[in-house]
């Protein structure tokens, strides 16, 4: 099995999220609008809804989980993108967040983990070691956790700043804003979920 | 280096020509047969001189067969007198086809965990053992990962081309 490339979402290429506008928190949806109303797709106002209010659950298990904390501290503050609610049951969760290696006898765990997380679901997998092993190429760590679950996006490092882990979870907001309502029962979607043995 | 000299003839008293060899090493050392490690384990414990009534600790060795040598796993076994504060380490080698010894769980519980890690990464087994599984990787590893033998690298990447490497 080899190292995925990102996710690729239809009618949107990956390079326009290098432009600051697609990535704005506050950036309104495609609509109609006047004094007091504003009207628009169902997709785009749940979508909406979906990246304002995520909740992740943490993952942590080494470096990149301090590196985590900084940026769920007040000096980033994660806050500022609706996330300072941190679910620590995966019932309650949208966004699971690795942060740490992964080692071969946890990985069952977190797969499990994964599974008990309600659709919709991501996955952003943080730093070298969760998304490759980093420099544990060894016979007792997982050698990226894209083996065991499906990943949203990647973010490099080791351990990757908070600018960094922001600009990660910018990116799945941008992911889960532009999801259609269909996505999760595309064909495309339950057959990259059956690769991983997962119903 | 010699070994301390009334230490070696304490050792001499309680396990008579059951010493291989000795050395003042960082700890005293003595070496023993494979098929002894359970009585003498046993007598430093009940001696009452001796007295080695802790178990510092316990793993496992590989030695690849080497010039003219034939494959060997060995254990190494350390003990400690809390009342005098002499330790004691124990050698043994056996060759890799038979790797069997006794359990010392029976005068040692604390052993159980050590004897499991051993087993878990040299395949050492220890007849006798209450619970001997793998402890610290995943039950589904066939191999015995600490054997020179193992590769270094993990076996399932298959994005590294050796010619990025030089090799």
């Amino acid at each position: 099995m080899g190292i995925k490339s990102p996710i690729e979402i239809p009618g949107q290429p990956f390079q326009q999220l290098s432009e600051a506008k697609t990535l704005s928190p506050v950036e309104p949806p495609p609509g109609y609008g006047g004094e007091g109303w504003f009207a628009t797709t169902l997709d785009a106002a749940v979508g909406l809804a979906r990246k304002g209010s995520m909740w992740p659950l943490l993952y942590a298990t080494s470096c990149c989980g301090i590196e985590f904390m900084a940026t769920a501290a007040a000096h980033y503050d994660l806050g500022r993108f609706g996330m300072e609610r941190f679910s620590n049951s995966p019932r309650q969760a949208d966004l699971l967040m690795v942060m740490g290696t992964i080692s071969k006898k946890l990985g069952p765990v977190l797969k499990q983990v994964y599974e008990q997380i309600a659709e919709p679901r991501w996955v952003l997998s943080v730093g070298a070691c969760a998304s490759s092993g980093g420099i544990f190429d060894t016979y007792s760590v997982l050698q990226g956790i894209d083996r065991v679950i499906p990943v949203d996006v990647y973010v490099p490092g080791c351990p990757p700043r908070p600018e960094q882990i922001l600009d990660g979870i910018l990116r799945v907001h941008y992911i889960a804003k532009h999801e259609s309502l269909r996505h999760r029962d595309s064909k495309e979607y339950t057959s990259r979920l059956g690769h991983y043995g997962i119903e | 280096m010699m070994m301390e000299e009334t230490l070696l003839t304490e050792l001499r008293r309680v396990l008579g020509d059951r010493i291989l060899s000795h050395e003042a090493d960082d700890v005293p050392t003595i070496g023993i047969k494979a098929d002894d490690l359970y009585e003498i384990v046993d007598a430093l414990y009940k001696d009452e001189k001796l007295a080695f009534r802790f178990l510092t600790t316990l793993f496992g060795m590989h030695y690849p067969a080497e010039k003219g040598e034939s494959e060997r796993l060995g254990l190494q076994v350390l003990l400690y007198n809390m009342w005098t504060g002499q330790r004691l380490r124990l050698t043994l080698s056996f060759p890799i086809e038979s790797p069997e010894l006794r359990s010392i769980t029976p005068i040692f519980p604390t052993a159980n965990w050590m004897e499991r890690e051993a087993y878990d990464f040299y395949g050492i087994r220890f007849a006798g053992h209450p619970n001997l599984k793998r402890i610290l990787n995943i039950e589904t590893m066939t191999a015995f990962p600490m054997r020179k033998d193992f590769p270094l690298e993990d076996l399932s990447r298959d994005d590294k081309d050796d010619r990025m490497f030089g090799r």
